[in-house]
């Protein structure tokens, strides 16, 4: 005999499974709208790379090593890789989740002819989150492609690296949805874009360690999911891991949690009245 | 679960939608039975509206009770969805595709299979006349087409009942008499209507039945002409007066007919004998400037109603 515990959580689960199962029609509808659109998905694909380049080789010319707290010393380009890669995934399913979201929610008025169907607002939430890890993995994969070709990549860890930038993504898509909802104008979008995920690229010890900062910064910086998410993905392609990675991981999972939480009630607020 | 035949298709009591402290539907009651087309006329903000997204499920009931096909919106939305179709006051087709994917992308959400979606997607796209516009993108085409692109998206998935808000606001009139051909012809196949419109002539053609509502309550209730004839004479006497002072007719139009209502641009005598009444002004010397006489419309029955006409 099943406790009536367990029965209620695995009803739970089964729903849960049939809302992302049914969100798969977004997914679709995306591919349809991106079948005319290959191109601005692959733009994503070339950033980090132009980035790695111009930056990691270039700066890379005069830093060369960079020492690791295990004593370790790797080359500038296999620093900064893997914060790349992080980079990356993160954009991929913020610009999908607060530019394409905010034009479907506030101006195309999509949503509200997708719900007269069956589909309800958490498929429309979790398709969007879908569709947006599918952007952000197709750019993580590239990169790692890439940084395995360039002999960037330093420890067996870094097998975990692909399901945890995707979980990356996912964090970063869910928070882009808790955010979209709440701008209201065009305008709006340079606040997240400038105020939030471009300082969050340059501070985040994307370039350099956050120790190069003053310790205000370091303070604000460890408390951003960009931060974690580099940290998290840069011990796993350097092999620097320890309680700092698990405590970065744990971070993620409350953070990404939180982001469901608000990105479904606003979704809620702004779509049903 | 949908009950006998005869049963109410959407049954509502003490139906009441607040935003807030503004109460925008006020325990409201009716029933809209299987294959009749069922009207709601009223003004801009009389409540049609947030009454009309409460049965598509997409608005909470705020109070009452409100039965869809036999379902409760509260918490059989997904089925309840799956068996209609609606047409929302703003078209929201989906501007990034084609217009035959608007419909198999829609068919989708329904779950229906592609071969199916398809051969029903190229029949919508003939009964709505648009299988030429088929590739195209949706933002160039005219009101009227999106409009009617928005109407077969409504019936992909063959609903049991069609919710249409304010069909043809907005449209010229040549748009508006195809779309009202289409909506009649769609009756005529047996499906359910709940239609809202501000235009008279709208509900004339479509509704064998409707409620009048007002101030976010109904105030009559029959079909076109059991309204009229309750509520309106059998014909009406336009009278316009140019500059003269109509405060100087005073009296001057007593005992003429059963009501004179005054516009601000027109007087209107209800009379079963238009003419006659015509005839009798011109005996009393009455100087008018123009006068016309026509049957009593819905609009004639909401200003007896309300005091007010319909659309201002």
């Amino acid at each position: 005999m099943a406790s009536p515990v367990a029965v209620a959580t695995q009803g739970g689960l089964g729903r849960a499974w049939d809302v992302v199962w049914r969100a798969r029609r977004l997914v679709e509808r995306n591919v349809l709208v991106y079948r005319h659109q290959w191109i601005v998905i692959l733009s994503g694909v070339a950033e980090p790379i132009f980035y790695l380049i111009g930056i990691g080789m270039g700066l890379g010319g005069l830093v060369r090593t960079v020492g690791l707290p295990d004593g370790r010393s790797i080359s500038y380009t296999a620093y900064v890789a893997p914060a790349l890669l992080a980079t990356a995934a993160m954009n991929g399913a913020v610009f999908e989740t607060i530019f394409n979201v905010f034009f479907k929610l506030n101006f195309r008025k999509t949503y509200d002819g997708i719900l007269a169907t069956p589909m309800g607002i958490s498929e429309i939430a979790i398709g969007e989150m879908l569709w947006a890890l599918m952007r952000a993995s197709l750019y993580a994969v590239s990169m790692l492609v890439l940084m395995t070709a360039l002999g960037l990549i330093l420890s067996p860890w870094a097998l975990l690296t692909l399901p945890v930038t995707l979980f990356v993504a996912a964090t970063f898509s869910a928070t882009g949805l808790a955010g979209t909802a709440f701008l209201r104008t065009v305008q709006d979008f340079d606040i997240p874009m400038g105020l939030i995920v471009m300082p969050m690229f340059l501070f985040s010890g994307t370039f350099f360690p956050i120790s190069a900062y003053p310790i205000p910064i370091q303070v604000f910086m460890q408390a951003t999911p960009l931060f974690h998410s580099i940290s998290l993905i840069r011990g796993l392609t350097t092999g620097l891991m320890g309680l700092e990675q698990v405590w970065d991981f744990a971070y993620l999972v409350g953070f990404f949690s939180l982001a469901m939480v608000i990105a479904m009630r606003r979704m809620e607020r702004k779509l049903i009245k | 679960m949908s009950g006998a035949p005869g049963d109410a298709l959407v049954r509502a009591r003490k139906l009441t939608k607040r935003f807030g402290s503004f109460t925008a539907v006020d325990g409201i009651d009716f029933d809209v039975r299987p294959a009749e087309a069922f009207g709601f006329l009223g003004p801009n903000g009389a409540g049609k509206t947030s009454t009309m997204r409460m049965i598509a499920c997409a608005s909470p009931v705020t109070d009452g009770d409100l039965a869809v096909i036999g379902m409760n919106p509260a918490s059989q939305a997904r089925e309840i969805k799956a068996r209609l179709g609606v047409v929302p006051q703003v078209d929201n087709l989906d501007t990034e595709l084609t217009v035959r994917e608007n419909l198999e992308m829609y068919a989708r959400y329904f779950d229906i299979p592609g071969s199916v979606a398809r051969s029903r997607a190229d029949e919508l796209l003939e009964f709505v006349q648009l299988a030429e516009r088929a590739k195209d993108q949706v933002e160039p085409l005219s009101g009227g087409m999106k409009r009617r692109l928005t109407i077969a998206r409504a019936l992909i998935n063959e609903p049991q009942l069609v919710i249409l808000d304010e069909p043809t606001t907005g449209l010229d009139p040549q748009a508006r008499h195809l779309l009202w051909d289409r909506l009649y012809r769609l009756k005529q196949r047996g499906a359910t209507l709940i239609i809202t419109t501000h235009y008279m002539d709208e509900a004339e053609q479509l509704c064998d039945r409707l409620v009048v509502m007002d101030k976010a309550r109904i105030v009559a209730e029959g079909s076109p002409l059991e309204l009229i004839e309750r509520y309106a004479t059998r014909e009406v006497l336009e009278l316009r007066f140019g500059d003269v002072k109509r405060a100087s007719l005073d009296g001057q139009l007593q005992g003429l007919a059963e009501r004179v209502e005054e516009l601000p641009d027109r007087t209107l005598v209800y009379t079963d004998d238009g003419e006659a009444a015509l005839d009798e002004v011109h005996r009393r010397n009455i100087p008018v400037q123009s006068a016309l006489v026509r049957r009593a419309s819905l609009e004639d029955v909401f200003l007896s109603l309300t005091g007010r006409s319909l659309v201002e």
